[in-house]
């Protein structure tokens, strides 16, 4: 198998390097032949096998750093609708996949996954927001194992994984709901269509449980 | 579910581990980075690191420490000690941090909790609140423990959630060191009247300490240094306790 590239998007929301080393961790960890780029150039993006999106922060903040570089959203364009390469959004990354979110304004998002970035209200008052700590996946993770995700084939409701946000990605559609968490109710965990995944958690800090997934992301061909 | 968090800390003074008992008396015990190791395999939630000589020393040790911790171990980290401005804050997520802890400067200026809440995300913004009781009330300590406030520590946390903090880490200082437990009263009328996490700290001495902490003082997360640190309990043995006592906790 010829080395993939993989390159993360660096748009100054926050530190990639721990990032990088965790997907190149799983990459020596599998033996897979794979090339981490953290990079904020365009032209690295189109030469990227597997796209990875990070985020942390407010929506409109990550929006607007990855606008602000010129010709990136059309580069991510091009390599993830038209090119159909992996892709997975971590974090605010998974949620600016949105049509739109709401936090410090209204945003357009990319608009990859018809839905809505809102704040988290669990009806339970007491409960903390952010959502913060570990938990598990659920629904729809009670299909056969056959019938799943090729990246969630081997997740399983006893493994936790670190969340922490304050905002949900409210899917149009509940076919792109891959799996949920369940805080006050049942929230979207994952989303993903087609050749793009995308992760409300941080699988790059949920130490083993997270590095099994990123290693399912990095062994995908959708 | 949301599991309750159980979060090692280490103190760390120019780059080696050091344990504070009422934050004097300081033991050299070893490589942060290492130490980091051995609770990420044991599977702790979270690693803490306090800089506690960072308001006086050099503290450029801490974003090697930092750094080369982040790469070794891929799990949340807190860092606090000496953060006074945006700029520090900006320098430890950019080594890898992942949340930054304040104290002393969100009393000096609490306007720079809005500021850095809104530059850097509230989710990495912890205020850290070193608290001792002052009648029937708390009152704030600042500089590691040194300097006394008439804040009240209750009020206090309140005012710094709503200024952004993602997460409130509160230390007793009347049991910091005195493996007496946690200050449960405390805990439990600052957790109750913030709508974001707090961490309970500061005298934990059992594992029983630690189920107190959460079912009694409502904390979100629970940190300790010494039991872990001197290899009294392990995150695991921890971990079983807390389960026994019916709260949720990750499988290991």
């Amino acid at each position: 198998m010829a080395k993939e590239s993989i390159v993360i998007i660096d748009y100054g929301s926050g530190n990639l390097r721990s990032a990088a080393k965790a997907f190149e961790r799983v990459g020596a960890d599998e033996g897979l032949d794979i090339d981490v780029l953290v990079s904020s150039r365009p032209e690295d993006v189109l030469k990227a096998d597997r796209i990875i999106l990070p985020g942390q922060g407010a929506f409109a903040d990550c929006m607007k750093g990855l606008s602000g570089i010129d010709g990136m959203i059309d580069a991510l364009e091009e390599s993830v609708i038209q090119k159909a390469r992996p892709f997975l959004g971590i974090c605010i990354g998974m949620q600016l996949m949105a049509t739109r979110g709401l936090e410090h304004g209204l945003t357009a998002g990319l608009n990859w996954i018809p839905g809505e970035v809102v704040p988290l209200k669990p009806e339970n008052k007491a409960l903390k927001i952010p959502h913060m700590g570990w938990n598990a996946l659920h629904q729809p993770l009670t299909e056969p194992q056959d019938n799943r995700h090729f990246v969630l084939r081997n997740v399983d409701s006893s493994q936790d994984y670190y969340f922490v946000h304050s905002f949900v990605f409210e899917c149009k559609d509940s076919f792109h709901v891959l799996s949920m968490t369940d805080y006050g109710g049942l929230i979207p965990a994952i989303v993903g269509r087609d050749n793009m995944i995308g992760m409300q958690f941080h699988p790059e800090k949920s130490q083993q449980t997270g590095l099994r997934l990123i290693s399912e992301f990095l062994q995908w061909k959708p | 579910m949301l599991k309750t968090r159980i979060i090692p800390c280490l103190d760390v003074s120019e780059g080696r581990v050091v344990k504070g008992v009422n934050f004097v008396d300081l033991v050299d015990a070893g490589d942060p980075v290492e130490q980091a190791k051995v609770y990420n395999d044991q599977g702790a939630d979270e690693l803490c690191f306090l800089d506690i000589t960072a308001t006086s020393d050099n503290r450029d040790t801490i974003f090697d420490v930092v750094a080369r911790t982040a790469e070794e171990v891929f799990m949340p980290l807190t860092v606090g000690g000496g953060v006074r401005g945006v700029d520090d804050i900006r320098s430890l997520l950019n080594a890898g941090a992942d949340k930054i802890a304040i104290n002393s400067a969100a009393v000096k200026n609490p306007e720079f909790v809005k500021e850095a809440a809104n530059k850097c995300g509230n989710q990495c913004i912890v205020v850290a609140i070193d608290a001792k009781k002052s009648g029937e009330s708390w009152h704030v300590y600042t500089h590691g423990g040194r300097e006394e406030t008439d804040i009240d520590a209750v009020e206090w946390a309140q005012r710094m959630a709503d200024y952004g903090a993602g997460e409130i880490l509160l230390t007793s200082m009347d049991r910091d060191g005195t493996k007496k437990g946690f200050d449960l009263e405390l805990t439990r009328k600052v957790a109750d009247s913030v709508s974001v996490p707090v961490i309970a700290s500061g005298g934990v001495g059992t594992l029983d300490h630690l189920v107190d902490g959460v079912s009694e003082g409502h904390a979100s997360a629970v940190l300790a240094a010494s039991i872990f640190h001197f290899g009294e309990y392990t995150i695991a043995q921890a971990r079983a306790a807390m389960d026994e006592a019916g709260l949720a906790v990750r499988a290991s």
